[in-house]
């Protein structure tokens, strides 16, 4: 198992497991971060910023530190 | 009177919605938190008087944000007799949970998936009548921006504004109490949406690409900004000289021969007060309007979003992060606003830094300012230049300050932020903003500039038995007051009166400047010139870049921060930075022999 900041550009995951306090995880609940869900990297900022993921029909921006906290399974 | 509030995820239309229904102008913006408190609007459905609140997007109703706060608050102390609920139908899959939990509040709803133009492009279908019986309230596809379905979703309101309702006391009870809704939507959406194989859209995909590159992406997005701002200024130029020179014939056509048998300090106070001050300000209205009408475009298509994503790794270093730099973006229009905006941040130490940083953002008020000054002290070739080169120290100071402060207010605030897809405004969006700012020029204007300017005058004309502007007029003894402080930064006294009244606003500078000179447009200009060397002007700009903004975003810090301290600090901070730069600059080019 990985988290998703280890997930390349173009690659994608399933989300396993969101390791978060109460209100960030239904923040990233809301924005569709819920177990059992495809994620798609489609970029990487540079100088290490953030990720450009997809999840659904929702594109979302993320820092690293957030990346972290999702764990991901890559079949 | 009955209440219909607005509810749903942020950037889903909710104000775009309003605005259609009720014809009132609340701002719209391709950007999550756009709406940060409550509009209301009246309107007739049904043969009786219904208010509808616009609300600010919120994810959950346990949300912890500011702006989120707000919501719950309202709904905890106002009776709401239906919630309508609107969500982006193609984001269903994730914003329905917000729908379940409204519902679960026992509140009567309804629901509008929104953007149906967008859905039927993207090749997304609803089974409505399915999914009504799912969810147990009556669901309709609209698209606010254009109109479909919004007629319809009206009449349907006025149905189901006759239910019975909780009382916000209910309300507040229901709201301790948690639930796990994720199933059940889950279950509504595979049942009843049906999504294509291929979701990608390509259009925003392939801008993205281009505008998100890893090495361009930056220097494509200076590269935009340096191009609207030459846009900006090459279209409204020559509007603007227009304007002044119409103003001018007015003056010595029409006022002149008018007032010619008026008593001589009744005409001198129409003319070289009233109406050299005002028309001296209004000449930039074009420019202000054109201005607006960028930042609509550029609010409405989405980049904002792509710029946080851009400057995020580069703002995390100042102790910001990309929504921060959003803000200072939308505080080039004005600071107000953006300090408001600051609203969707959770960490108060977040958000006072970015407070902090805010007022430094060059707003259109400024503008005005360093327009006029440009002009008067450099080559049309040299004014755009100048120009520019102010944005840039603009960026410099709120760069300066962040990392000054950013131990002060270190906070583990996360990022993330949704990428909405490129949308375009339509003319009605765009005319709708347009309109809203000039009017909002206007209120100032008639709030701020005409008492201003009338303070001026008398400043500037009393005691009535020495010439007007002299050192022997109130301005004059003020202006010797103050020579101590503001000769070694190169301001001398005419100036600093301007400066005085520019801290109540902005806009009073250029007419203060009229009135103090007694002078208007072209003539004004060219005193000047004679008067202030570039070095002057420039240390006269960098002072009034910096120092606080006005009354209204002093007002708004402390309303915000819900600290007198923490204005202080802002307001101390800014005076002493302004002073400072202006004073290397003005020293430094004087020893280089400028
Ligand atoms: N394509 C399309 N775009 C829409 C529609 N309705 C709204 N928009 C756009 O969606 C964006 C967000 O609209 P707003 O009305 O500001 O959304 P909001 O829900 O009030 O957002 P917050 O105030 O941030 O919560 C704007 O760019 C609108 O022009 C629609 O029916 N179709
Ligand atoms: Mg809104």
């Amino acid at each position: 198992m990985s988290d998703l900041s280890q997930l390349q550009p173009g690659t994608h995951a399933v989300i396993c497991g969101i390791d978060a306090d109460e209100s960030l995880f239904q923040r990233l609940a809301a924005l569709g971060f819920r177990i059992g869900k495809k994620i798609e990297v489609i970029r990487r900022a540079s100088f290490n910023g953030p990720l450009h993921v997809r999840i659904g029909t929702t594109d979302i921006i993320l820092r690293i530190t957030e990346a972290r906290r999702i764990q991901i399974s890559q079949q | 009177m009955k209440r219909i509030a607005l509810l749903g995820m942020p950037n889903t239309g909710k104000s775009t919605f309003f605005n259609r229904v009720s014809g009132a102008s609340a701002r719209v913006g391709n950007w999550p938190g756009i709406t940060v408190d409550l509009m209301a609007a009246k309107l007739l459905l049904g043969g009786h008087i219904v208010e509808i609140i616009d609300l600010p997007g919120i994810y959950d109703l346990h949300g912890f944000s500011d702006d989120e706060s707000v919501v719950r608050h309202f709904l905890e102390n106002n009776d709401v007799d239906l919630a309508v609920i609107v969500l982006n139908g193609s984001q269903i899959d994730r914003q329905l949970s917000l729908a379940l939990q409204v519902k679960a509040l026992g509140l009567p709803c309804i629901l509008l998936l929104n953007m149906s133009d967008e859905a039927k492009k993207s090749g997304i279908t609803f089974n409505l009548p399915g999914m009504q019986q799912q969810l147990q309230m009556p669901v309709m596809q609209i698209s606010a921006k254009h109109g479909n379905g919004c007629p319809e979703a009206l009449k349907e309101a006025a149905r189901h504004l006759a239910e019975q309702h909780p009382s916000p006391a209910e309300i507040r009870e229901q709201l301790k109490n948690d639930d796990t809704i994720e199933n059940q939507m889950e279950a509504i959406v595979k049942s009843t949406v049906h999504y294509p194989a291929q979701l990608d859209d390509l259009v925003t995909s392939r801008i993205d690409r281009v505008l998100l590159h890893p090495w361009f992406g930056l220097p494509l997005f200076f590269a935009a900004m340096y191009l609207l701002f030459q846009l900006i200024f090459t279209l409204g130029t020559p509007l603007q000289e227009g304007i002044a020179w119409a103003l001018d014939l007015f003056r010595a056509d029409v006022l002149e021969p008018l007032l010619q048998h008026a008593p001589s300090w009744f005409s001198g106070l129409m003319l070289d007060g009233i109406y050299n001050g005002i028309g001296t300000v209004a000449a930039f209205i074009p420019i202000i309007v054109l201005f607006f009408l960028v930042m609509t475009m550029v609010e409405d298509s989405g980049y904002l979003s792509r710029a946080a994503f851009l400057v995020d790794a580069l703002m995390a270093k100042m102790g910001l992060d990309g929504r921060g730099f959003v803000m200072m973006l939308m505080g080039f229009g004005c600071n107000v606003p953006a300090l408001m905006g600051t609203r969707v941040m959770r960490s108060r130490n977040m958000r006072l830094l970015t407070m902090l940083v805010i007022p430094l953002s060059l707003c259109s008020a400024r503008l005005q300012v360093f327009l006029f000054m440009t002009a008067t002290l450099f080559t049309p070739k040299q004014a755009p230049l100048v120009l520019f080169s102010l944005y840039m120290v603009s960026f410099a100071t709120i760069f300066l300050t962040a990392i000054i402060y950013k131990g002060r207010y270190s906070s583990t605030e996360p990022f993330i932020l949704e990428l909405p897809p490129y949308r375009f405004p339509t003319p009605r969006q765009i005319w709708l903003r347009g309109w809203q700012e000039v009017r909002h020029f206007l209120t100032r204007a008639s709030k701020f500039i005409i008492i201003g300017v009338l303070l001026v005058w008398a400043l500037t004309n009393f005691p009535s038995d020495v010439p007007a502007a002299s050192a022997g007029t109130i301005a004059g003894m003020i202006g010797t007051w103050l020579a101590p402080v503001l000769n070694p930064v190169g301001i001398d006294g005419q100036l600093a009166i301007a400066l005085i009244f520019g801290f109540v606003a902005k806009e009073i500078v250029v007419g203060a400047l009229a009135v103090i000179y007694g002078l208007q447009g072209d003539a004004l200009m060219q005193v000047m010139a004679t008067k202030l060397d570039w070095v002057q002007g420039m240390s006269f700009m960098l002072f009034t870049l910096i120092y606080t903004p006005c009354l209204s975003t002093i007002a708004t810090l402390k309303n915000e921060s819900k600290s007198i301290g923490f204005m202080m600090l802002s307001l101390l901070w800014s005076l002493g930075l302004a002073w400072v730069v202006s004073f290397v600059f003005y020293q430094t080019a004087r020893a280089l022999g400028y």
